[in-house]
């Protein structure tokens, strides 16, 4: 389930870590930087690696927004929903991807190219309305701008 | 106008780089202080330059300082941690700290795990600012090449190791006990605050943790002195603030300012004002987890204590602004949908209240309010208060509501009796 | 003692506690849900607010959590002004927007401490109109329900789990109003004592399964205190009763012993009592015709007429007494039979270690702690028990003795002990010492500061090198590694830092050895003036006092059998096939002329009876146990006689009755036989005063079974007839079949509900508290029977084994103890067999390597009296050259341990 690469990455991470505690969000973020997302069976193999259970990895892993346990597209468009961002008119991002990609929150294009996620203020409110993709910030967006930016995603 | 925590950067341009950091003078106070200064010397310094946290709550950073045990005896390793998950809505100083200067705060780092004998230090930052991350990653190699981190740094004997701590994501890892709790793997849940962290933190160690721009003002300190640093500011807290302003304004973005910097100075010089056919209606002064100020506090000057006076917090002092074409209900309800997903689900009010609170106001905005809705919000800003949940994440997000409820009332009550937004 | 003002009212407090536990101490009512009196504070449900006042001039006061604030002089707080009581109302308010209201349908109900809290707290109005929040739930196991929409998100029961018992396969997942507590998938939760989530559960999340088969509220369930006849331990338990079957076992609070929890074969090893094995009527065979008659009923005038003529013709007749039948009914069957024909119902080698335990407990001078002692000690060093198998609640107590040596970390920094989220953040995975020897990893070892797994006499010869440390005149072992000696240097001298050491051991693996070796150890540190403790474990639940009433050994019982010397074989409530080889039990019992079994399960020893009595399992019987700390403690039947089922002291004394003894009227009930007992041997003096006798009365009334909300007793029979019948009587004890009576709250050892006014659920055992967490009110039931005697004259055992050697053509076959499987009656439950494994023999895997054996295979393995083919099963950390053989399978038992044995190559 693990490559042999993802392990000795973990392993790396792991050896300065006190705790087995202490390396499961370390590993789970390598295994998405692979993977994309993390899958039931790849909580299950990181368990094993780390020495701890199902449940003690998972049970972290479900806390925070970023360890994704679904599928997500190549693509993830990270959209800013919060206070500045609603303001400067987010929403009309949203209503512009729908458009484009057919999708809203929480859903992924049927050819698996773009998630759409919503995201807690992206720090950039002086940009807003602002999204991230694939870590990428795009701030000052219009429908034009998206129409633009999404042809650099294959 | 000095402006030391900016003057070498452009925002939203190339970072300085190790070596265009010496050229202005980096890594001076480090060396000052790790070779010619006491660890008193420093402390006493900072306590004496009214530097108060910009993290949000203001605590007096020489003050959190000394409350790390003293180091005979201390449970080592001892840590420190500079809180960058900047996550409060409107906010956006650190980052551009980091950005631009990420050197600073690691001399900021150094200067304070010196200070407080701290010889493990992490930057939690948030997995959203990469080309933050990247710069700071960057900045570490090269300060560990340069032998500012490591081992005998600069000869002095003095240790630190420096990790730079990507985090998996929530508004409330960002508070400083569930911050601990998310690097050590766990759930990031908020811990009782007794022990306090400096004395039992991180792995049970002593910890300190300080915000990112709270560190960066360290070496300035340090190099200038704490007089020079309180004549930055136009009141008797230390130092200069970086101010942001979002919204509908002309100019939005972020300025470097003496502490004391009226809100309208700042919304109207530098700002730029209100767009075109707007109108000031209220404002957020220090992020989404303040109470709104509106027009009859635009003379307050933005400082711990005039803002509270003013009947709000200063917060982060990155101020949002609610102008008089959008909804101040649907602006309530976006912040109390940010803090009901993002309450870590640990204590009942904040976890069952939120979402309540919520739904209650996208009801309102729906046109399916009912009058005692009011109500029972009131209710719920009660019993949401400091003292009734385990940390301050639901106070602080009952403050935006709690004056909304005062200052908008009769937007509320329009959209009960309508039974629609009047902005839609 | 601290002076706090409670709405300006002075009173004295314990210092140092926090204000919940002093306000419910008080016997004031504040909500909590979050707080467990053993898990302590955390502060998550925000219910049990009160708002502090800074001095007498703050009248605005602010709101604190009376769990996570400091009961000190001077503290000042109202417990009931119009803020709290909003908030609290409030909290209710908040769990109720997304609680399901299926009361009717919930298990809990009527018993459910968010019922009770809501009721305290006033809320009644709901105002949410909106959708609530639903799980999915998950299969658990036999053992627990799991019905997540009810969840109020206390945490408790993750806490409990993980933090308190160390099960790791259940967790909280998710975050914000979206968290849940459940596994990853359906599957059995692991743990030992995951049946204690029931209770933990302030609702209905978690429910006991087995009760759901056969529900009843708990208001109709008649109640009786008992005490668990599941392992040596003899924790404390309520049994419910309805409809003449036992329906649920709850936790029964003794301070001293099982405190809030049970091990899971306590709680769901009851079923055994309903199942179809049992015997409820008098049964026969008639040898006459045909030698494979079958057992017939007959009636009791006939059968008591034919017992009287066997022993009217005057040819002897032998009685086996029982290690899980009460004192009386053992002492009985030896004063019927005479003592010199009365024998140990167990192993020669077990009675043999119970007897050293016994005569070590006796002679001193450490003494057996109490499981609270246990719990407090500082350093652990257990030899040779792999105790979560054997005295399962044991390990309960081990696992939070690890906590006690970080707890100075604690204290160094001023944080109260109660401040459980606190102390675990300032803890971390810091642990005391706890050191293990066993033959086979056990489920402590995950706590343990070392394990080695070692041949059990290995196992005592480090005892004795660790006793030579500690104290130079305890004898030496000559001829250790360095290694071995070293290890032994570093735990004398850990044992010796400790301020309460412990030494655990036990019969689990079946060597005198390890036995003597943990009595040196203890010895040494008594020695140097340590407040050592010994806590030997035991079988079953009356061990003990069967070895303190004493007897012949088993062999020279078989011998005279084998020797037709005897006419008539009398055993009481015990299985032969237990206690010896198929092959040698077959052939005794076939030399048997008659056999006569008292029992109440259709053991192989009862399907050989000529005469078969039904007694009374411990749900029909009341009498008196002695655990293995040596506490003597009485369990009261709680199902009504039927039928022909009466307790085996009866059939006894039917028995003497039919022969006109004399002495009669002393055996006629348990009174009686206990002051017999007491006279016989000094040791059972207190037994008289174990619990109140039957005499005893409160404001002249019997203590009631049922509860004054017992519904249905004029119908239940009414298909039979329409008169009330009379309540049943029990002169046999205070406790009478009947809602009429005292239903305050009655001495501790006749507690047969927890219940007080507003406090329906077991969390109203606050209510029967001295103080909370403190002994129940008018001391904790039980009297301990064995002290170390004062005069001190014991010396070190000097009998070191040799070191073990693995042989080349023999294996030592060494017993695997389960907790689920290898005690008797338990096994028998459908629920609890679901979770015995299959029989297996268990090799290390280079054994396995070298026999060419794969896991699962099978090999055939023989002994002196036996041969089996069993599956192999790989057990990394067993040593090499020896077998473990899993103890008390259907199929698998009755072997004597440690043996030789051969591997038959195929
Ligand atoms: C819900 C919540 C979120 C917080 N998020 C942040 C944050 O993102 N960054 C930060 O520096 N401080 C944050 N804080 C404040 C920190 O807990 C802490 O007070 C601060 O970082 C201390 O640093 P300072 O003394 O330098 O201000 C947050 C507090 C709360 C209650
Ligand atoms: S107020 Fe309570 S639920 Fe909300 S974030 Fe803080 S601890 Fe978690
Ligand atoms: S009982 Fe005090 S907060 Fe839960």
């Amino acid at each position: 389930m693990l490559s042999d690469e993802i392990k000795s990455e973990i392993q790396c991470g792991v050896s300065v870590c006190p705790t087995r505690h202490c390396a499961i969000l370390e590993a789970l973020q390598i295994v998405q930087k692979h993977h994309g997302w993390i899958s039931d069976e790849r909580i299950e193999a990181v368990a094993k690696f780390l020495g701890l259970t199902v449940e003690e990895v998972d049970g972290v892993a479900t806390f925070y927004n970023r360890i994704y346990r679904k599928p997500v597209g190549r693509h993830v468009i990270l959209v800013c929903d919060s206070v500045s961002c609603w303001i400067m008119g987010f929403e009309n991002i949203l209503d512009e991807l729908r458009k484009l990609l057919g999708i809203g929150f929480g859903e992924t294009t049927p050819d698996g190219r773009f998630s759409v996620l919503p995201i807690q203020c992206l720090g950039a409110c002086e940009q807003a309305p602002a999204i991230m993709i694939d870590g990428t910030l795009y701030g000052y967006l219009d429908s034009d701008k998206l129409k633009k930016l999404l042809g650099n995603y294959e | 106008m000095e402006k030391p925590l900016t003057q070498h950067f452009v925002i939203g341009g190339e970072p300085l780089d190790l070596a265009g950091y010496e050229k202005v003078g980096g890594y001076e106070a480090c060396r000052k202080s790790l070779k010619s200064l006491t660890r008193d010397d420093i402390m006493k310094l900072v306590k004496d330059s009214n530097l108060r946290g910009r993290g949000g709550a203001g605590f007096p950073t020489g003050l959190k300082w000394s409350s790390m045990p003293s180091s005979q005896n201390s449970p080592r390793p001892r840590y420190l941690i500079a809180d960058a998950d900047e996550m409060e809505p409107g906010a956006f100083k650190d980052r551009i700290l980091m950005e631009g200067n990420p050197h600073q705060l690691i001399e900021g780092l150094i200067i304070c795990a010196y200070t407080v004998d701290a010889e493990i230090g992490f930057i939690f930052i948030r997995s959203e600012y990469t080309k933050a991350a990247a710069r700071i990653n960057k900045a570490i190699r090269e300060a560990y090449e340069k032998g500012y981190l490591g081992f005998n740094i600069l000869g002095t004997g003095f240790n630190l190791d420096l990790k730079l701590h990507i985090s998996s994501g929530r508004y409330i890892c960002g508070e400083g006990t569930a911050l601990t709790n998310s690097i050590e793997g766990h759930r990031a849940i908020p811990r009782h605050k007794a022990p306090r962290q400096t004395e039992s933190g991180l792995w049970g160690m002593p910890t300190l943790l300080n915000n990112v721009e709270t560190l960066c003002n360290i070496p300035h300190v340090v190099n200038n002195g704490a007089e020079w640093f309180r004549g930055l500011s136009k009141c008797k807290d230390g130092g200069t603030k970086i101010f942001g302003v979002s919204g509908k304004v002309r100019n939005p973005g972020c300025w470097e300012l003496p502490m004391g910097t009226t809100i309208r100075e700042i919304l109207e010089e530098h700002a730029g004002g209100m767009r075109d056919g707007l109108k000031f209606r209220g404002t957020l002064p220090g992020g989404a987890s303040t109470d709104f100020l509106v027009e009859q506090h635009l003379d307050t000057p933005m400082d711990y204590d005039s803002v509270q006076k003013a009947g709000s917090r200063f917060g982060t002092g990155t101020m949002i602004i609610l102008d008089n074409q959008t909804c101040p209900v649907g602006m309530v309800h976006n912040l109390e949908s940010f803090f009901s997903r993002e309450s870590c689900g640990w204590c009942t009010p904040c976890r069952e209240g939120l979402p309540w609170t919520a739904k209650i106001l996208a009801a309102i905005e729906d046109g399916k309010g009912e009058p005692r809705d009011i109500d029972t919000l009131d209710f719920l800003v009660r019993s949401l208060g400091p003292g009734r949940t385990f940390c301050a994440l639901a106070p602080g997000a009952m403050e935006p509501l709690r004056s909304a409820l005062k200052f908008f009332r009769e937007d509320f009550d329009a959209h009960i009796k309508e039974k629609r937004c009047p902005w839609r | 003692m601290a002076t706090i003002f409670i709405d300006n009212v002075p009173y004295h407090v314990q210092d140092g506690q926090n204000l919940l536990s002093a306000c419910l101490s008080l016997g004031f009512n504040i909500p909590y849900f979050c707080w467990h009196p053993a898990m302590h504070a955390v502060g998550a449900c925000r219910m049990c607010a009160v708002k502090q006042f800074r001095d007498e001039s703050d009248t605005r006061g602010s709101i604190v959590m009376s769990c996570m604030t400091p009961a000190s002089d001077g503290t000042r707080v109202s417990i009931d002004d119009d803020d709290i009581r909003e908030f609290r109302a409030a909290v209710i308010e908040f769990l109720m927007l997304n609680h399901p209201h299926d009361c009717p349908v919930c298990d809990e109900g009527g018993e459910c401490h968010l019922q009770d809290m809501t009721v305290l707290s006033g809320h009644v109005y709901r105002r949410n109109r909106f959708k609530k929040r639903t799980y999915i739930n998950q299969n658990l196991g036999p053992f627990i329900n799991h019905e997540m929409n009810r969840c109020i998100q206390c945490y408790r029961c993750v806490r409990f789990y993980r933090d308190y018992a160390g099960g790791r396969d259940f967790n909280v997942f998710g975050v914000h109003d979206r968290i849940y507590f459940g596994r990853c998938s359906d599957g059995t939760l692991e743990n030992e004592f995951s049946g204690n989530l029931v209770e933990v559960c302030p609702t209905g999340v978690f429910t006991d399964k087995t009760l759901r088969k056969q529900y009843t509220r708990k208001w109709d369930l008649q109640t009786a205190p008992s005490v668990c006849p599941h392992c040596g331990l003899g924790c404390n338990t309520i049994v419910g009763e309805r409809y003449g079957s036992v329906r649920r076992i709850l936790n029964r609070y003794n301070h001293e012993l099982n405190g809030y929890f049970l091990c899971d074969r306590g709680r769901f090893g009851y079923e055994f009592v309903n199942c179809d094995r049992r015997i409820r009527q008098l049964l026969v065979k008639d040898k006459s015709g045909d030698s494979e008659a079958f057992l017939q009923p007959i009636e009791k005038q006939q059968a008591l007429h034919s017992l009287s003529e066997i022993f009217r013709s005057g040819a002897p007749v032998i009685g086996l007494g029982s290690p899980r039948a009460s004192l009386e009914a053992n002492f009985s069957l030896r004063s019927l039979v005479g003592p010199e024909n009365f024998y140990i119902g167990i192993s020669d080698p077990e009675f043999q270690m119970i007897s050293r335990i016994i005569e070590v407990l006796r002679n001193g001078p450490a003494h057996s702690p109490s499981l609270r002692e246990v719990e407090q000690s500082d350093a652990v060093l257990i030899l040779g028990e792999d105790v979560t198998n054997t005295a399962p609640r044991l390990a309960l107590s081990l696992r939070q003795s690890v906590r006690q040596k970080p707890m100075e970390m604690v204290d160094r920094l001023k944080v109260p002990r109660w401040l459980d989220g606190s102390v675990r953040q300032i803890v971390q995975e810091n642990k005391g010492p706890l050191y293990i020897f066993s033959p086979v990893a056990t489920r402590l070892d995950d706590v343990a500061t070392k394990t080695l797994q070692l041949a059990p006499d290995d196992i005592a010869r480090i005892g004795f090198q660790i006793a030579h440390e500690i104290d130079p005149e305890a004898p030496p072992v000559s001829d250790l590694t360095a290694n071995f000696r070293g290890l032994a240097a570093n735990i004398a001298e850990t044992l010796k830092q400790a301020s309460v050491p412990l030494v655990v051991s036990g019969t689990g693996c079946g060597s005198i050895h390890v036995i003597n070796a943990a009595a040196n150890v203890t010895r040494a540190l008594r020695s140097k003036g340590k407040r050592a403790g010994l806590s030997y474990t035991v079988p079953e639940c009356n061990s003990l006092g069967l070895g303190l009433i004493g007897g012949g050994n088993i062999s020279d019982c078989f011998q005279r059998i084998m020797s037709c010397s005897v006419n008539t074989f009398i055993v009481l409530e015990n299985d032969l096939y237990r206690r010896a080889e198929v092959q040698i039990t077959d052939q005794i019992l076939n030399n048997c002329k008659r056999l006569i079994v008292i029992d109440h399960i259709m053991s192989r020893t009862a399907e050989k009876a000529d005469i078969m009595l039904p007694s009374g399992t411990f749900a029909e019987t009341t009498g008196s146990f002695v655990n293995s700390e040596g506490r003597c403690q009485r369990q009261f039947r709680v199902i009504p006689p039927t039928g022909e089922i009466q307790e085996a002291h009866q059939w006894i004394f039917d028995i003497m009755t039919s022969l006109q003894w004399d002495t009669l009227r002393h055996f006629s009930d348990i009174e009686s036989i206990g002051e017999l007992l007491a006279a016989e041997f000094p040791v059972f003096k207190p037994l008289p005063e174990v619990a109140p006798r039957s005499s005893f009365r409160e404001f002249g009334q019997k203590i009631p079974r049922q509860s004054h909300r017992y519904s249905g007793r004029t119908s239940m029979l009414a298909n039979i007839t329409v008169n009330e019948p009379k309540p049943p009587d029990d002169p046999e004890s205070p406790l009478s079949f009947s809602m009429e009576g005292y239903q305050g709250i009655p001495p501790a050892s006749l507690i047969q509900r927890f219940w007080a006014p507003g406090w329906n659920s077991s969390q109203s055992v606050n209510k029967f508290q001295s103080e909370i967490n403190g002994p129940l009110i008018g001391g904790d039931p039980g009297q301990r029977l064995i002290e170390p005697s004062a005069s001190g004259k014991w010396s070190y055992f000097t009998d070191i084994p040799e070191p073990y050697k693995p042989q080349d053509d023999l294996w030592l076959m060494i017993p695997k103890f389960h907790v689920f499987g290898s005690e008797e009656l338990s096994s028998l439950g459908p629920a609890i067999s679901e979770r015995i494994p299959k029989p297996y023999v268990g090799i290390n895997p280079k054994d396995a390597e070298s026999l060419g054996k794969q896991e699962g295979e099978k090999v055939a393995v023989a002994g002196e009296n036996f041969s089996i083919s069993v599956p192999v099963r790989i057990i990394k950390s067993l040593p090499r050259g020896i077998m473990a053989l899993p103890v008390g399978l259907f199929t698998l038992d009755g072997f004597t341990f440690p043996q030789w044995v051969r591997i038959v190559r195929d």
